[in-house]
This record gives C-alpha cells, structure tokens and sequence, in this order.
C-alpha cells in the first residue's frame, strides 16, 4: 500500500515535467487521495505529502492549470487534519506551499494570484462568521453588510468621493489605508453594536431574519445615499479607490532576486498582505476559543439558559461576538476595496452573506480550519470549476441555449450544498473537537 | 403639501389594500407551517415565486385557446395554486422531513436548511425557464377581458378591474382558509398538531400527513398570491419571490406568528403602512428620500415589533419551557 502511494506519487512527479496536462493533474488528486485515506505509516505518508507538495508546485509551474491549486489546498487540508505527522514538517510544509508554490504559480498563471487573494478575503470573513455563528451559535445572515461597510469607510476617503461633502484634499494618499484599516475595525465594531443591540435581544431564528433585514437596510442605504448629500455614490459604486504605495516592497524583493512587472507587484503585494491577515485572525480566533469569552460563546451556543444561570451575560456577551466577527470583517472589506479599486452595492447582496454563510457551514461550524477550507473550496467552484465547466457548456454542448450559463447559478450550487450538508453531514467536514466528542458519545 | 396628501390618500389606501391582501396569503403560509413546526419557512417565498411563474406561463399558453379572461384566470389560479402547493410538499419531504427524523434540537439546522431550499428554488425556477424559453425574465401576457378600469367617486380612485379581482379572490381564499381551520376534521387536525405535536400522535393522528397538508395548503395559498401578484405587477423574474416573502414574513410576525386571523390583520397593516410610505416619503422630505426606502420601512416595521411586542398584534405570548 505505503509502495503504492509512493509510486504514485513519483509518476505524477515525473508527469508534471514532461505532460502538464489536465488528466495529469486528477492523476495528482488521486495520488493526494490515496496519501490521505490509505492504512500508511505515518512517515511514508508524511514523505508522500512532501513528494506531492513538489509535485503540484511543479505541475503550477509548468501549466498554470488551477486544478494543482486544488491539489494544494488538498494538501494544506491534509497537513492540518490528519494525525501523527510531525508538526515540524506541517509548519515547513503549509509554509513551503503559502509562500512558494502559490506565488510560483502566480508568476505563470496571474488568475491563481487572483484567487489566492479572493480565497484568502473570503476565508478571514468565513473565520470572523465563524465567531458570530460558529462559536456563538447565533446565524447572523447580514453579514456582508460589515464588510460593506469596511469597504466603504476606506472607498470613501480613499477616492475622490469624500470631496463631495467634506472640505480637504482627497483622496487621501494610499499609505492612510493601514491607518483606515483600523478605523474600519472601529467603524464596522460600532455599526455591529448598533445592528447587534435591538437584534441580540430575539430568539435565533428570529435574529437571523432581522439580520437579514438590517443587511438589506445597509445595502439599501450604500445605493441610494447619492442624495440628497452624495455619500456613497449610489449604485455606480466608487472608483478608482487609492492603493497603497509597494516601492519599498518591490525593491525588498528585488533583492531577493524576482523581478516583479506591472501586473504581479500588486498581485504578489495583495497576496502577502491577505495572509498576513489571515495569520493574525486565525491567532486571534484561537486565542478568543481558548479565553473566557470563547467559552462563553459556546455556553450560549449550547444550552442558552444553562449559560445565563451560570452568571454569563447574556446581551454583552453576544454583542462581543457579534462586534469581534464585524472587525475581522471589516478590515478584509478595506483590502478588497484597494484590491479591486472598485467598490459598489452589487458585492454586498445577501448571495454575498449567504456565500460566507455556506462556507462556514462547508467546513463545520466553530472549527477554524473548517472555516478556511470552506472558503477555500467555495471559492474555488465559484470562480474556477463553474466558469471552466461554462465553457465546457458553451463549446461542447451548443444545443443548451444561450441563458443557462453554469456560471450564473451559484445560488443553486450554495443552495445544494447547504440542504445537503445539513440532512447527512451537520457538523461540516472538518467538525469542531467539541461536536466530534459529541458525535463519538452518540455512536 | 397637506392637500396634496389629502387628494391622494384614497387612491393610496385602496392601493395597499391590494398589496395587503396579497401580503396576507403569502403570511398565511409562514404562519401555519410556523404554527405545527415552529420553522420559519424561508423557502416560502420561492413557493410564491413558482405561483408567479405558473401564472404568467398559464397565460402564455392558454390565452389563445380560453377566450374568456376570466375563465382564464381561474384555471390559472387553480394550476398556480396546484403547481405551488406540490412544490411545498415536495420541499417538505426532501429537505425538512429527514431532519425532523434525525430529530435536531438545533434550531439553526431547519433554518439553514430552508435558505438553502429558497436559493436552490430560485435558480431551479432559473434554469427551466432558461432551457424552455431562453429566457428568465418574464412578462405576463394581458388580456383585454382584464384590462379594463372605471372610476369611484367621482375620479377620487381609479381602479383596474384586475385590483377588483384580486380583493374578490382574496377575501374568497381568506374566507375559505378560515372555514377549513375551524370547521373541519383536516382543519381540527392542523390545530391539534400546532399545539402539541406528541399528543396529537396519540391521538390517531398522523403527524406526517398533517404537516404534509399544512405544506400544501399554505404552499396552494401562496401559489395563489403568485398568479395574482403577476396579474398586478406583470413583470416576473425566479428572483421575485424575495421582497414580498420578506414582509409577508413580517406581515405574520405583526399579526402573531402561529395565529391564522393575526396573518390576514398583519398582511393588511403592512400593505397600508408600505404604501403610504412609498408614496408619501417622497413628498414629506421634499424629494430627498424616495420611494426605494419602503423596504427599509418593512424592515424596521419588523425589529420594533420583535422589540416591543415579540408575541405580535394577537397572538399569545409563549413562555419558554426549560
């Protein structure tokens, strides 16, 4: 068995160099799976974890195929969730895979910066939702409204926009987007406060409707605010909002020999930032899991009475969450507004929540990689599998008319998922220690 | 400005009569599925949306063979009501039926569920249309039977003979739902169930069956509201359900959710209050807010209630058991 997987493993190794093709790359998912779910010993497979990390990097390099970053994300997966591997080799191995081999493949193929970069911003939202929902318990359907108003509060002074109610020089010059960056925390933490107070005080299922509700308010609110004082623009939206200046990031790698050009400077710059963040979240969260108001959260989230007769505050407690979960939105808001340099109501519909809501529950809710792994796979068939299997459709099926594009029904895909995860698999797929305990005292 | 108002406020009131009378059916529906499962049945509105659809294709392909409009319109109501009320049967088989089998205690879990039904509806409904006509976004087909108007008191309110049908069709289905509730053995049933669905089992009742009727009752009702909301409003699209499932949620939450008389008051309540609004905002803040902000008024509608009166305009309030 551990024979096989290796030699798997070595022929898609060789493959990558000499027949980058697609069916190389499912050859590589298959040998990824064999690694994962085959009786091996924990140092071969660890060994063939290493094989397959140099293999898919190759593979990128080679083709800029997406399915290879499939393969990674499969491997970040396995190092995170499988038992017995040193945890060493995981560090080095996660770490090989954020910092090389995904901007390799961005040197070849930009769109894989792209979605590095999309997958990262949606995974710290998804992790920042797993406070409010997986952790607290509380379903919270008007997410994105934070993160609109994250994106906002830098679009706004970023742009030329805020010359159209304020006196001063605007925009303001790209380096004020750190500084917004923890204005957007205050900003998107106190309008959390304001949806979280009249809302946190309703039984679940009739907070997610108000949530719901106050997100279409927000949304309402961002398209009509061009009148009668011009705020937001309406519904074109803002642009260009200011980037920060990267010279001294371009002459850092410089020295580190890679040249960068017009088009991956930013990409590269983006990308390094995202993870930085999601660094931070993801310490964050572990640390909120780990602390009083961790606890607590899970309290309410299990038995709300129970928790309220233990001396846990209601009201103060779910507002933390709630404004914990806004912050962390907040800020991946400001960088996606720099990213695209476009900000507008269309990104903040409820598909938008209900999209981080689908993550969350992908991956299990409460669980941190989980969050990550949902967002990642979401991602992924939203901006990849669906528009490459719309091609598909339109150059191999032409008989199928023109409106059904596979693209456009990112509703249905969602849609399915949540009803299926919800009948056979609650807990998501990376479960969260605590409901695993509980499903092992069940069976 | 005041005159203003005042030349306006007939046309105005019997406008939100229509709209809430159309919101009253589709918060019948939330309302009995709330009252047997306690489940907000999001994927309600998607139900209305298919009512809607079923409607406008009813007319595409039938006008030319029924000459009459208004025999027209009523097997259109039928197959909406038909079409709609299976579809609820069907979502309630598929989706929350094995969940009440796992028996969750989680309420989140129902929830999820049925936002998942709503947008898998919604882009379902997409895709047949797409393969069908090419086509999603809808235009309802007019009739002239239907197209007719006429003036009361001497040209106060102008009135389309499609809003007269429509308050005529409502006030029949509300009146018709109302005898079903209380004066027969289904209607008994459903009852029982809404209050104790254990006791009701022991009863000689099947628990199944009830919700499975409930389903297609309210799912028929809401149906029904599809067809006539295309009548009205003539543009359909698989995304229309949204909105008007969103206050008629609202609609049940102010009347008290559970509470059948309380659907009908709270859908008529909020169709007066989002009218007046959208029509008068405009011309109180001297055009600075317009029309657009009548959704936020539902919205806000919502959260004071659930702040001020949780149990709504008639209902009971439930205490929590531990």
């Amino acid at each position: 068995m551990s024979l096989l997987s290796l030699a798997l493993s070595l022929v898609f190794l060789v493959l990558s160099f000499l027949a980058p093709h697609t069916l190389t790359a499912f050859l590589g998912l298959g040998a990824l799976g064999v690694a994962a779910f085959a009786r091996l010993e924990p140092r071969v497979r660890t060994l063939n974890l290493a094989l397959l990390t140099l293999a898919f990097t190759l593979f990128l390099r080679n083709s800029g195929n997406t399915l290879g970053l499939i393969g990674l994300v499969g491997i970040l997966v396995a190092l995170t969730t499988l038992p017995r591997i040193p945890r060493g080799i995981r560090v080095v191995l996660g770490l090989a895979i954020l910092l090389l081999s995904v901007p390799i493949a961005g040197f070849t193929n930009t769109f894989i910066f792209e979605l590095g970069i999309q997958i990262g911003i949606f995974a710290a939202m998804a992790l920042g939702l797993n406070v409010v929902v997986g952790m607290a318990g509380l379903l919270d359907l008007g997410y994105a409204a934070f993160f609109a108003v994250g994106a906002y509060t830098w679009a706004i002074f970023g742009s030329p926009q805020a010359g159209k109610f304020l006196q001063g020089n605007f925009p303001l010059p790209g380096e004020y987007m750190y500084l917004f960056m923890f204005i957007a925390v205050v900003t998107t933490a106190i309008t959390g406060l304001l949806i979280g107070l009249p809302a946190l005080r309703l039984r679940g299922d009739y907070l997610a409707i108000v949530t719901l509700g106050l997100g279409e308010v927000v949304r309402i609110l961002a398209n009509n605010l061009d009148h009668p004082i011009n705020i937001t623009n309406g519904p074109q939206g803002i642009t260009p909002v200011a980037r920060p200046p990267i010279d001294w990031f371009r002459s850092l790698i410089a020295h580190l020999g890679v040249r960068l050009d017009e088009t991956t400077d930013y990409q590269l710059f983006f990308y390094l930032l995202v993870l930085a963040m999601i660094g931070l979240v993801v310490l964050a969260n572990v640390n909120l899991a780990n602390s009083r108001f961790g606890r607590a959260w899970v309290a309410i989230r299990e038995d709300e009475i129970a928790a309220q007769a233990m001396g846990i505050p209601l009201l103060p407690t779910k507002l933390l969450a709630f404004m914990t979960g806004a912050a962390f939105s907040g800020v991946m808001g400001v960088i996606y507004g720099a990213q695209r340099t476009f900000v507008s109501p269309e990104s903040f519909t409820l598909l938008a929540s209900i999209t981080i809501l689908a993550m969350v529950i992908l991956g299990g809710m409460g669980s941190i990689p989980g969050a990550i792994l949902g967002a990642a796979a979401l991602t992924i068939l939203n901006l990849d599998i669906l528009k490459t299997f719309s091609e598909f459709v339109r150059t191999s099926l032409p008989w199928i008319p023109s409106q059904v594009d596979p693209a456009k029904y990112e509703r249905l895909v969602f849609g399915l998922i949540l009803i299926l995860m919800m009948i056979y698999r609650p807990q998501g797929l990376i479960p969260e220690a605590r409901h695993r305990a509980e499903l092992e005292e069940e069976a | 400005m005041l005159e203003q108002i005042l030349v306006l406020l007939p046309q105005v009131l019997f406008d939100g009569l229509i709209l809430g009378f159309i919101y009253a059916m589709i918060a019948l529906g939330y309302t009995m599925v709330y009252g047997v499962l306690e489940l907000i049945n999001f994927a309600h509105s998607e139900i209305f949306m298919i009512g809607a659809v079923t409607g406008v294709e009813v007319f595409r392909y039938l006008a030319p063979l029924i000459p009459n409009g208004y025999l027209l319109l009523l097997v259109a109501v039928v197959v909406g009501a038909a079409v709609a009320g299976l579809t609820a049967i069907l979502v309630e088989r598929m989706a929350y039926r094995p969940l009440r089998r796992r028996g969750t205690t989680n309420r989140l879990v129902p929830l999820v569920t049925a936002i998942g039904v709503s947008f898998f509806l919604q882009d379902l409904v997409r895709l047949i249309e797409g393969l069908w006509h090419n086509e999603f976004f809808l235009r309802m087909r007019t009739v002239p039977d239907l197209e007719g108007s006429f003036t009361l008191f001497g040209g106060a309110i102008f009135l389309q003979t499609k809003s007269v049908i429509v308050v005529v069709v409502s006030v029949l289905m509300l009146l018709g739902l109302t005898y079903l509730v209380n004066r027969t053995k289904l209607g008994m049933a459903i009852r029982a169930v809404a209050q104790d669905l254990s006791t009701a089992s022991l009863m000689g009742i099947n628990p199944d069956q009830i919700i499975s009727r409930t389903f297609l009752i309210g799912g028929a009702l809401g149906g029904v509201a599809g067809v006539l909301f295309a009548l009205i409003y003539t543009t359909i699209n698989p995304y229309v359900g949204f909105l008007p499932g969103i206050k008629a949620f609202t609609a049940a939450v102010l009347g008290g959710i559970g509470n059948i008389p309380g659907a009908m008051l709270g859908g008529l309540v909020l169709g007066q209050l989002e009218n007046f609004f959208g029509t008068y905002l405009p011309i109180l803040t001297a055009g600075n807010f317009g029309t657009e902000y009548k959704d936020v008024v539902a919205f806000l509608i919502l959260i004071f209630i659930l702040l001020f009166r949780p149990q709504g305009l008639l209902g009971q309030m439930v205490k929590e058991k531990v």
